[in-house]
């Protein structure tokens, strides 16, 4: 199974807002630990409603969260 | 390893040892008489619906025992509800696992149009339930893993 091409800054993200767990993400947002595990490791790209709810949980634009392609 | 892949796990074994369990148990059951007897036609009919009745049963017990082992060993709760990961990985095993039953299911049928004993066909049909099962637990395990 190849990469997503939709990446994404959460696991930085999480460390910057107070070391926040990945199940406390999880429970922001109404998903399960498995699903942040998979995005971080890229192996999923969320829904738009998912996308936008990460973004709503850090308080930060979409773009600034998730990103298309290379990012390096 | 979380929750999901180790369920996939449990449930990949289970269904191997359930239904190895229960074909060694049935075997020696098979009628001696006539091969497209009425009692051969009851046997296999028990066998379908027995065997249907023990997997959901053994499932639904070791499903209750492995959250209750999950729950003492990691000291987490097991998730109470399927998000959209969970749902769309549970759609594509529920694609791979039919489209195996299908297969098996023409092919049962195949084997009828080319004379083969009455029992060829049930085996091939009992045969593509139990691979269709295991499909669908081996899709689980392989999308938690390797993802989407």
């Amino acid at each position: 199974m190849g990469k997503n091409l939709v990446g994404n800054h959460i696991r930085r993200l999480r460390f910057n807002h107070d070391e926040m767990t990945q199940q406390q993400l999880a429970d922001k947002v109404g998903v399960t630990r498995q699903t942040i595990v998979a995005l971080e490791k890229g192996n999923y790209s969320p829904s738009l409603e998912l996308a936008f709810r990460i973004a709503h949980a850090f308080d930060l634009p979409l773009e600034e969260v998730f990103f298309y392609g290379d990012n390096t | 390893m979380t929750y999901q892949e180790k369920k996939s796990i449990v449930s990949l074994i289970s269904a191997i040892l359930i239904f190895g369990m229960y074909s060694l148990y049935m075997y020696p059951q098979y009628p001696k008489g006539g091969v497209e007897s009425i009692e051969t036609f009851r046997y296999w009919g028990s066998f379908v619906l027995i065997l249907t009745l023990v997997s959901i049963i053994a499932h639904i017990i070791i499903s209750i025992m492995f959250n209750i082992v999950f729950r003492i060993t990691t000291n987490e709760k097991e998730p109470k509800f399927a998000d959209e990961l969970d749902k769309l990985i549970e759609l594509k095993a529920f694609r791979n696992s039919f489209f195996l039953f299908i297969i098996g299911f023409l092919l049962a049928m195949g084997s009828l149009i080319i004379y083969q004993p009455l029992h060829v066909m049930f085996i091939i049909l009992i045969l593509s339930g139990f691979i269709s099962d295991v499909t669908g637990s081996v899709t689980k395990l392989y999308h938690y893993r390797r993802g989407v």
